[in-house]
């Protein structure tokens, strides 16, 4: 492989644009072909079906032996609340190899000096998701206990079909938001989507446990819905 | 660089190769039975023997080192596999009975 391929596979990766790699095993010919671009003939049909599925593997093309290795964008986590929770949150998420962006109209919650190095915006969701529009390849976690800064991002998760929603509170506080959101619009079925109370069941208590259950939970999330969705 | 990107094989092997240190990528091509890293899986290795990523559950990783240091002088590529059975091909073996195939190239 040259540098030339692998600085382009390696810049589309950092800017969430799905990658397939194809070597050509016989003669260490690699090419990187970004979603989108096209190819022509039987392997834009195999890196099609790549991207669909997402699974690395070796396909005979006319006598040759092509492996075909795909990169599809991280999961990522939208984190509502620039809280206690998620200060430990945003430290675990990258080593679990999750992007993390922190959402918080409050300034004294979202600040610089809580959040160093972590994305961080400090304006309301309305706002925030409609130049970050959430998608199928992210988490949502909501763990203001606000439901003038909660409602609205949890409705927006469950339409858009994010691969986890997730909400901190009692089942009592529960209970209510369910109302809430079914007079936004949200069915039964969308509703019981929502993770809450949120996290793993691990006995968590400290703000950073909850943090390590919520993850755990979104880790689960998105490998059993693939396992159901791939195929 | 942050936590994710130093966990990152492919995102090192590009900062390696750009800091003019000599690379090789392994790449886990196939698998069978129980294997530990899934097809795709990257080890990324300097001329010195540095690593970060990994090919198994660090069962094979010596050996793939090894074989990379080969292949980052003479420029050839290089098919590898491992199994419990291989014991007389291979010193080293995957303890959870699977086997896996691993390509390494020069990063050119």
């Amino acid at each position: 492989m040259e540098l030339d391929a692998l600085t382009k596979l390696n810049a589309a990766r950092r800017s969430r644009r799905a990658a397939v790699v194809v070597t050509d095993l016989a003669n260490d010919q690699v090419e990187v072909i970004l979603e989108g671009e096209p190819v022509s003939g039987l392997l834009g049909e195999e890196t099609a079906k790549a991207f669909r599925s997402g699974k690395a593997g070796t396909v005979e093309l006319e006598g040759q032996s092509l492996f075909l290795n795909v990169h599809l964008p991280p999961p990522r986590i939208v984190v509502i609340g620039a809280v206690h929770i998620s200060q430990a949150l945003a430290r675990l998420a990258p080593v679990a190899g999750y992007d993390l962006t922190i959402i918080d109209p409050r300034t004294a919650f979202a600040t610089e000096e809580r959040f160093e190095g972590v994305e961080l915006i400090a304006d309301w969701p309305e706002d925030v998701l409609k130049d970050h529009p959430l998608d199928a390849y992210t988490a949502l976690a909501a763990v203001t206990h606000d439901p003038k800064i909660d409602d609205f991002p949890l409705s927006e998760a469950l339409r858009v079909g994010c691969f986890y929603v997730g909400a901190l509170g009692s089942r009592k506080t529960h209970a209510k938001r369910v109302e809430r959101l079914k007079e936004l619009g949200r069915t039964d079925n969308e509703i019981g989507r929502i993770a809450a109370p949120i996290g793993l069941d691990i006995g968590a208590a400290s703000p950073a446990e909850i943090a390590l259950a919520t993850l755990a939970q979104i880790v689960q999330a998105f490998r059993r819905r693939d396992l159901v969705t791939v195929g | 660089m942050t936590v994710s990107e130093i966990l990152d094989p492919l995102q090192t092997a590009e900062s390696w190769k750009q800091a003019g240190r000599n690379v090789a990528i392994a790449t886990v091509i196939e698998t069978w039975g129980s294997a530990p890293r899934p097809t795709g899986s990257h080890l990324v290795i300097d001329s010195e023997g540095n690593f970060e990523g990994s090919v198994s559950g660090g069962c094979v990783e010596g050996a793939v080192i090894t074989e990379a240091l080969d292949v980052i002088e003479s420029g050839a590529p290089k098919m590898l596999e491992f199994g419990v059975a291989d014991e007389t091909a291979w010193r080293v073996g995957l303890s959870c009975g699977g086997r896996i195939r691993v390509y390494v190239e020069r990063l050119g």
